[in-house]
């Protein structure tokens, strides 16, 4: 896998270094050839790797941080569980309230966790892709937190919670014509595309513009000549890396607020108006 | 020569489409941050619960932005 990996690196670098051109990045950096199982429904690309190692990293660092719990944490293990604390305290109990907040907060953590831990992809090294950078996995975490919120609120308000939702209590009933597809299309459409599309492209774009700065440093440093231009290269050498660090905050705040926008949908159906 | 032609574009129009899809995001976020600030300085102890509800709005209004990349891409 490591030398699947590294050979995909050279064959791009080698590529961009083909002919005297640019290439700028485009799509197709999403769609890596095979390199397991071509052929099969289990074809695995780079991505797909990426994504299998950071589940077996998750799954460990999850056994670990659990092995050996105390009262008292020490100096490792209070590292270790800070993003479960962050979790419970500033993202679960704060929208949910304790009970709720406890209820859902398996749900919360996992969703959270899965989407730094593939976000985070993005920065390392000869990763450098986010398992989260193609629709597949966000999209089936907006599935699994819209079915948590629809979930939520027929558990809670059965019987009312649909109607609530399509037909907003307080509103006068001509009102209705309007309101109703208006508030069946945010709710229960819109909101799992905009949870998909944020990360997605997210993801895609950091993706798209870190490409951008590193292949047109080597294109300014080693393809074309030495002229004025080459010291363009610096600039975006140094662009790089700063949009490398911008990189790892995104990779952060949208883990965040997949988490936190889960949180709110299913405060918004456990909600006592309904 | 064609002296009707006065400029002339080539490619596609639609790499300045996300320019323009980010114009309004771009507002709407200044203006949501803005405004939490404003709220933060008044009212210090509600920064835990305004930075919030912040990134929430955040969340929604930079969805447009993405949307425009989306459509840059669909469509070019």
């Amino acid at each position: 896998m490591e030398r699947a990996l590294l050979h995909h690196a050279f064959t791009q670098i080698s590529m961009a270094a083909g002919d005297g051109g640019f290439h700028a990045p485009s799509l197709d950096e999403f769609f890596p050839p095979i390199v397991l199982f071509a052929g099969t429904p289990f074809a695995l690309n780079r991505i797909m790797l990426i994504r299998l190692l950071v589940m077996v990293l998750l799954v460990l660092f999850v056994a670990v941080a659990t092995r050996s719990l105390k009262v008292v944490p020490t100096r490792g293990s209070s590292i270790v569980e800070f993003p479960f604390n962050f979790v419970r305290n500033s993202i679960a109990y704060e929208t949910l309230g304790e009970r709720d907040g406890r209820r859902y907060l398996p749900l919360l953590t996992t969703i959270f966790l899965v989407t730094l831990g593939m976000n985070l992809t993005s920065v390392i090294p000869f990763l450098n892709i986010a398992g989260t950078s193609v629709i597949g996995l966000p999209l089936l975490m907006a599935v699994i937190s819209w079915i948590a919120f629809i979930y939520a609120g027929l558990k809670k308000h059965p019987g009312a919670f649909i109607r609530n939702s399509l037909f907003p209590p307080g509103v006068p009933w001509p009102l209705y014509i309007i309101v109703t597809p208006i508030e069946f299309f945010s709710t229960f459409i819109l909101r799992p595309v905009t949870l998909t599309l944020r990360l997605t492209m997210n993801m895609l774009v950091g993706h798209l513009l870190l490409v951008l700065f590193f292949s047109a440093t080597w294109f300014f440093f080693f393809q074309q000549g030495p002229n004025g231009f080459t010291l363009f290269g610096i600039g975006t050498l140094v662009f790089g890396f700063a949009f490398t660090l911008f990189e790892l905050f995104v990779a952060a705040l949208q883990a965040y607020i997949f988490t936190l926008l889960t949180a709110v949908y299913l405060q918004l159906s456990l909600a006592e108006e309904h | 020569m064609d002296i009707t032609t006065l400029a002339a574009l080539n490619g596609n129009i639609a790499t300045v489409g996300y320019g323009l899809a980010a114009i309004g995001p771009g507002i709407g976020v200044g203006i949501v941050v803005g405004k939490a600030i404003e709220g933060i300085s008044r009212q210090p102890e509600l920064q835990g619960r305004l930075t919030t509800q912040m990134f929430i709005g955040i969340a929604f209004t930079e969805a447009l932005a993405l949307i425009g990349i989306a459509t840059g891409f669909i469509f070019a």
